[in-house]
Order: structure tokens, then C-alpha cells, then sequence
């Protein structure tokens, strides 16, 4: 099982907004470095486009997407993928998840259960074309001051 | 002449190159230039019936070649053609 880092603050971007958008679905994009590992550095929320349906479906337009190449090229970040919520289902990707993914792109999910996050699964096709789960490996911000004067008291 | 910025997860078949330079003077030709030099992406690109897939959009700046001229539509030096990805789903 391949890992992903998920920074702290990346992963308070993802959780705030799977929750804040309860009981509808989120969705936004992550970027970050893709070496041996790969580590998400920034998650952006964008809109779900979706006009029906949204407690379980979503859509990013093709111009919020064309933002997110734009934004991940100035910033000499990979966009590494897409974050979505499933409100009131496992963190557990879909058919419809599965009809629509791309190679190469993580996806991370976050089941989240009365506007509170009950998990968060990370996965990415393989080369048969379905989803392998992704170890998820939460990782506080190196030099965040307040997490290392917290670990002294 | 036009520049074709190839989306990232569609990286892997353009030997990792971000973007493309066609010479051609409209969209599709410009496409069959990228598909030619990258076979691999073709696949991921047109359907069995050589269409642009269902879940594939090409964009001439900001905007879809559906409201231009589809795979006619004129591009010069400074055009950027973009491929972009569908993204949807769903938990159940």
C-alpha cells in the first residue's frame, strides 16, 4: 500500500469543509510534492457544481479545474488530486466515484456522520483500473511553533 | 501554431511534460499532432468512434470549443489549448 502525508493544515482545510458543508457532499483539490511519497501541502475547496442530488453527488467545473492546474503550476506544486465528502456513507469510493476517476490522481474521501468527520481513506487506481486504498499518514506542520511548544508542556 | 497544456494525471503518457506545441491551424489537428508524438494518450483522449470522450472537454483559452467551432476551430502562435478532466462523483 503506497503512503500519502496529509499536513496538518491541508487536513484542516479538508475536514472544515466536509463538515461545514454537511449534509451536502464538498470537494476541492490538494497539491503537494510527488517523490517516494507523496505529501499534501495545501487543499483548496471549490464549488460543487452539482445542481441536484448534492447530499450525493458532486461536479467541479471545467473552469474551477483549469484554476487548479493554473494555481499548481504558479505555485511549483503538483496537483496531486481530488477531496470529497460522502455525508452519512463510509469514506469508500463509489461506481460513481470509480466512472469518473483518473489515473494518476489520489482521491480522498471523508465519511462524515452528523457534520462530524468519522474517517478519513485516500485511493488511486492501479493499473487494472480500480481503487487501491492509500495509507494516510497525518503529519503536523514542520517549524508550526504552537505544535512544538505544545509537545513541552 | 498553438500550445496544448496537457492535464496532470494525463502526464504519465506525454513523458511528463506539461504542455505541448502543435503547429497545426485548428484544434483537432493540433490534437492529432499530440496523439501522434504520444500515442498513449489517444485512448484517454477519443472514444472508440474517434470522438472526443464523453468525460474529456477542450478548451481554447477560456472558453469550450462546443460554443466555438469544435475540432474546427482556428488556432494561431499564441492559442493554449487545454485538456480538461471531468470531475464527479458520489457516494452512492
Amino acid at each position: 500500500m503506497a503512503d500519502i502525508i496529509i499536513t496538518e493544515n491541508a487536513r484542516k482545510v479538508i475536514l472544515k469543509d466536509a463538515e461545514q458543508t454537511y449534509p451536502h457532499e464538498c470537494c476541492g483539490f490538494f497539491y503537494g510534492t510527488d517523490e517516494d511519497t507523496r505529501t499534501v501541502l495545501e487543499a483548496i475547496p471549490v464549488e460543487n457544481t452539482k445542481e441536484e442530488n448534492r447530499e450525493r453527488r458532486f461536479e467541479i467545473s471545467a473552469k474551477d479545474y483549469l484554476k487548479a492546474e493554473q494555481y499548481a503550476d504558479e505555485k511549483g506544486l503538483t496537483l496531486l488530486g481530488v477531496y470529497h465528502s460522502h455525508p452519512e456513507h463510509p469514506a469508500i469510493p463509489s461506481e460513481h466515484d470509480l466512472r469518473q476517476a483518473l489515473p494518476y490522481f489520489s482521491y480522498i474521501i471523508v465519511s462524515v456522520k452528523k457534520a462530524k468527520t468519522v474517517n478519513v481513506l485516500s485511493w488511486k487506481l492501479n493499473d487494472q483500473g480500480r481503487f487501491a486504498e492509500e495509507k494516510v499518514i497525518n503529519q503536523n506542520n514542520p517549524f508550526d511553533v504552537d505544535v512544538f511548544l505544545s509537545s513541552y508542556q | 501554431m498553438a500550445k496544448i497544456i496537457i492535464p496532470t494525471p494525463l502526464r504519465k503518457f506525454t513523458d511528463n511534460q506539461s504542455s505541448f506545441q502543435a503547429t497545426a491551424n485548428n484544434v483537432g489537428a493540433a490534437l492529432s499532432e499530440l496523439t501522434e508524438t504520444y500515442p498513449g494518450i489517444k485512448g484517454h483522449l477519443y472514444d472508440d468512434q474517434g470522438q472526443v470522450r464523453q468525460f474529456i472537454k477542450v478548451f481554447v483559452g477560456e472558453d469550450d470549443i462546443k460554443s466555438l467551432d469544435n475540432e474546427n476551430t482556428a488556432v494561431e502562435t499564441a492559442t493554449v489549448i487545454s485538456i480538461v478532466p471531468a470531475i464527479a462523483g458520489g457516494c452512492c
